[in-house]
């Protein structure tokens, strides 16, 4: 592991060890941000994918009656009866907050007073497959918007998720050993630094007690 | 605050919607979806905008903007020519995104 470029000494030391504390106090943290971002993302993504298959497959069964609603009108017949919506929906927005991930919160409005208005023409002129379709549609709806709110918050929180798992790799297999490396470094070199004084000063002595008492000469 | 729901597509496939409250932009030519997408999406008065699997397609690099903002959200949906499976490909991608490998629809 690659240490950093710091000075050996004492106090250099303290503050990698403080800094080391607060790395790893902010990788817990951040595990524990990730593992339940992933839990809420796993179970908003199996229910963005219930109501995907849902939605996939009633729609491709509305189509199935606009084209059949098609063969029995006249093109212009069909336009010009869809033309004239007389309920106009709307969402609500809001916003929720999940672990620090603002997702949106759509409710539906739906402007129209009664139930048969859902059907913006008049019943003489048209096939009753058109009726089934704009039915079907209408009954879609809440899917429909339930889908488009969970599909963002799957991708917003997606992106937070790759987001932290990446920080806390980085913390876990980088930022963490080389503090710990570079710890590890200077207490060797302030050992070494004070082993190396001891036998100068050993031998310093030595010399000494050797110019004063003469031991060699008296052997 | 009340916003609208757009839905663009080919005429064929996205009149219907127009039954149910949605506002209608029909776009028969994909390739000028993302200028379409752009005059949609610039004055924040939609939350939602569908959008038939071929637009989707055709405007991957401007949906990228909205990406990262909570509105508008774009969804793909199919149209009248059928499912090429283009919403579970997306669902199956953010668990990739945000696991590491797809565990959802591997199986």
């Amino acid at each position: 592991m690659d240490i950093m470029n710091v000075n050996p000494t004492r106090m250099q030391m303290t503050k990698l060890k403080k800094q080391l504390i607060t790395a790893k106090r902010g990788h817990k943290m951040l595990k524990d941000k990730r593992d339940e971002l992933m839990r809420q993302f796993i179970e908003l993504v199996q229910e963005n994918k219930r109501l995907r298959e849902k939605v996939d497959a009633e729609l491709s069964q509305c189509s199935a009656h606009f084209v059949n609603a098609g063969a029995v009108m006249s093109s212009k017949a069909l336009n010009s009866s869809l033309m004239s919506s007389k309920q106009q929906t709307g969402v609500d927005v809001g916003s929720k907050n999940i672990m620090s991930v603002d997702v949106p919160v759509f409710s539906g409005v739906s402007e129209s007073p009664n139930k048969s208005d859902i059907f913006p023409y008049g019943f003489s002129f048209t096939s009753f497959e058109l009726d089934d379709a704009v039915s079907a549609l209408n009954d879609l709806m809440p899917d429909l918007i339930k889908l488009a709110e969970t599909e963002k918050s799957c991708e917003l929180m997606a992106a937070e998720i790759e987001r932290t798992r990446r920080r806390v790799n980085s913390l876990e297999h980088v930022m963490i050993p080389r503090y710990e490396a570079t710890i590890k470094y200077i207490a060797m070199k302030l050992e070494e630094n004070d082993r190396s004084s001891r036998t100068r000063l050993m031998k310093v002595k030595d010399m000494l007690l050797e110019k004063a008492h003469h031991y060699s000469e008296k052997q | 605050m009340a916003k609208s729901i757009a839905i663009i597509g080919d005429s064929e496939s996205i009149k219907g919607f127009g039954a149910v409250g949605m506002d209608l932009f029909i776009c028969d030519d994909p390739p000028s979806s993302p200028q379409l997408l752009k005059q949609i999406a610039e004055n924040d008065y939609y939350a939602i905008i569908y959008m038939t699997e071929e637009i989707f397609e055709a405007s991957s690099k401007e949906r990228e903007k909205y990406t990262e903002r909570a509105i508008p959200a774009i969804i793909p949906l199919p149209g009248v020519r059928g499912n090429t499976g283009i919403g579970q490909r997306r669902l199956s991608s953010f668990v990739e995104q945000a696991v590491g490998s797809d565990i959802l629809f591997k199986n």
